[in-house]
């Protein structure tokens, strides 16, 4: 059967020249790097190379800023323990809405701790409110925790400007940039943000590997303490094949980074054919700046996990915020926060590409979807001879 | 991906019965657009023996809800009224070959439009449960007559439970405590009765009897309870609930009744949980 692989936002096939950059450290470089012995040697150089490939992707002036670390969600816990750690008089942190979990949840925590925890909102265009984002800043703020792409939009946030606002009020800036790198070109250097996670699967790296750079200079508290690696700030012993694929993919995505505006238009075709073809189709954050390879859109009157089940018979693999694909009941907090009406919410479907898309899968998918969306809405309540049922005429459920 | 039988993947790429029937003489409509997924059940009943000539349904909901919806019209087509009526969630999940257990609530749905469009044939306003009660849960509106049947129905005992057939606590999660309150009084008042009595019954019976209704209030202070299931042949079945279930201290107090009852009843006793 055809397979169409449209869930890049929720990890990526892994490019086979960095499996084949990862393999001798999977079998004959199996050296410790922290040994002084000649075994110890091909592991410590191709870790110091492999901070490298990172620092120049990221755009970071040293290696030495970049950390690797198991995954991002590591990254970002690390970023934010040490931070409060190291300014304990600040009480308060600043984050969005549509933050990963491993963001927000790790301010859930601590807002049981007592801290106070900004969540700056975003409109229905999931724009962040900036007006907020300034009304919260001042000077009781830790930190200042934006990502810089938004995983189920592909919405780009202003993080550049954020952080000089962040630094206004003495504020550390973490982004978690893990939806970005590879895809927007990143200069972390020349940016005000001192601290930002990213991670290896996304940009067709290996699971299991991530890293959080750290502007020199930025004091800073490990969250994993034991042995020595990576500086002191991370102890374990380093996944050496891992952290070799982590900068093989870093490297490789740099030199594909001019083929993402090809990878943008074919997003945009799939995005206004479907919307063409499909009537009542909402494309959320569809007139912000977003990343090159995500489509996020929003079938009215109908189910995303059912729209998914009649995809993957069909050989399609896209992903859904609506609430029976992710095991809670209600939609994701991410189309929450941009009060999507429920009409919408529910059949709300991510398609994200990457390279290895090609343009007759998106033909394949523009072809396959109608009817889908067709014989859905054929099933449900709330569509009626071709359009939304009327309010008065329709559906009366007796509860809800 | 999906945890769902081949049964339920059945239904849902091939619903039964997945069309407006034009001349329905009883309606039920149920959920809302803003819990995830609704139903419409469209009947046709012959007036004269009540039985259900045609069925057809229109859902907006995941998988497992078009697939219950479509179970539901195969299991009432040609039955009574009156036979309908008695169509449980749980006979809609096993008509499935089973759901998982966050998609219960799937089911639910399936009975409750069901009863509603019962209720439309005969011109009743419905005793909708949803009116009964106070309301528990605010995102998927869900008051207590819900929970209650829900929990009645398929001996439920857990939040979690609760959580997975009614949708009651799934969205913001405030509503827990109220829930885990609703369901201790359920739960007590189906134990208000705590011995089941057997046809044949045992020479020790009431001896039993009266140990159980003397060590329970001391159970119950701990959050657990204990009911009387069977005596025989010096053999004596109990079964636990509440805090009891899963408790360490378990063996304690079957063996505590144990040595009560022996002393009562002057020969051996073997005391066992259900």
């Amino acid at each position: 059967m055809k397979q169409v692989y449209l869930d890049n936002n929720a990890t990526t096939r892994i490019d086979p020249m960095v499996l084949e950059a990862m393999m001798p450290f999977l079998t004959e470089h199996y050296g410790n790097p922290s040994s002084i012995h000649d075994f110890g040697g091909p592991s410590r150089g191709a870790l110091e190379r492999a901070h490298q490939q990172v620092a120049s992707l990221l755009g970071a002036d040293h290696a030495s800023e970049i950390i690797f670390t198991s995954c991002a969600t590591e990254a970002t816990s690390t970023a934010i323990h040490s931070c409060i750690e190291l300014m304990p008089e600040r009480r308060e942190i600043i984050t969005t809405t549509v933050e990963h979990p491993a963001t927000l949840a790790v301010c859930e925590h601590l807002e049981r701790q007592g801290y106070l925890i900004h969540r700056i909102n975003v409109n229905s265009n999931g724009a962040l409110d900036m007006a907020h984002y300034q009304q919260a800043l001042s000077t009781r703020v830790a930190l200042v925790s934006v990502m810089w792409a938004n995983n189920e939009t592909g919405v780009i946030f202003p993080v550049e400007t954020m952080a000089e606002m962040a630094h206004e009020y003495g504020a550390l800036f973490h982004c978690d940039a893990v939806q970005a790198v590879g895809k927007v070109p990143i200069a972390v250097s020349k940016t005000r943000i001192d601290m930002l996670s990213c991670s290896a699967h996304k940009l067709h790296g290996p699971k299991g590997v991530g890293c959080l750079y750290l502007r020199r200079g930025t004091r800073f508290r490990p969250l994993l303490r034991g042995g020595h690696q990576e500086r002191g700030r991370r102890a374990g012993t380093e996944n050496i094949a891992g952290i070799v694929g982590m900068g093989s993919a870093c490297e490789l995505a740099q030199i594909h980074l001019p083929g993402m505006a090809a990878i943008g238009q074919l997003r945009d075709s799939l995005q206004d054919e479907l919307v063409n073809i499909i009537p009542s189709v909402m494309v959320m954050g569809g007139n912000q700046p977003r990343v090159p390879g995500t489509a996020n859109l929003a079938f009215e009157y109908i189910e995303g996990e059912a729209i998914l089940l009649l995809l993957n018979q069909a050989g399609i693999a896209a992903s859904s915020g609506s609430a029976c694909t992710s095991g809670s009941l209600e939609p994701s907090h991410v189309m929450r926060a941009m009060d999507i009406p429920y009409t919408a919410a529910h059949g709300s479907i991510r398609f994200s590409l990457s390279r290895y898309t090609r343009e007759k899968e998106i033909e394949y998918v523009i072809a396959s979807l109608p009817p889908i969306i067709a014989r859905l809405r054929l099933l449900s309540p709330y569509w009626q001879n071709g359009k939304p049922a009327a309010a008065d005429a329709g559906f009366a459920p007796v509860y809800g | 991906m999906w945890n769902y039988s081949e049964k339920v993947k059945d239904h849902f790429f091939n619903p039964r019965n997945a069309r407006v029937v034009d001349d329905a003489n009883a309606v039920g409509d149920v959920g809302s657009i803003s819990c995830g997924d609704a139903l419409r059940l469209m009947l046709r009943v012959d007036p004269q023996s009540e039985t259900i000539l045609e069925a057809g349904f229109q859902t907006f909901g995941c998988g497992s809800a078009i697939a219950s919806s479509s179970a539901l019209t195969e299991l009432i087509i040609g039955r009574t009224l009156s036979e309908a009526a008695t169509v449980t969630n749980q006979q809609i999940a096993d008509y499935l070959d089973g759901l998982p257990p966050q998609k219960m609530h799937c089911s639910v749905m399936g009975q409750e439009a069901l009863l509603a469009a019962i209720a439309d044939y005969r011109g009743e306003t419905l005793a909708d449960d949803h009116e009964e009660g106070k309301l528990i849960c605010k995102c998927f509106g869900v008051d207590e007559g819900h929970i209650r049947r829900a929990v009645l129905t398929n001996g439920l005992t857990t939040l979690e439970e609760v959580i997975n057939y009614t949708k009651a606590g799934g969205g913001c999660t405030s509503c827990h405590e109220k829930i885990e309150l609703a369901l201790a009084d359920i739960l007590a008042e189906q134990q208000a009765v705590p011995i089941t009595f057997i046809a044949e019954k045992d020479p020790h019976w009431q001896e039993v009897v009266d140990a159980i209704t003397e060590l329970r209030p001391h159970i119950q202070a701990d959050g657990g309870d204990m009911s009387l299931v069977n005596v025989a042949n010096h053999k004596v079945t109990v079964s636990l609930s509440g805090s009891c279930s899963g408790c360490m201290m378990t063996d304690m107090t079957l063996a505590w009744l144990q040595q009560k009852l022996m002393e009562r009843t002057g020969c051996f006793m073997e005391v066992v949980a259900a």
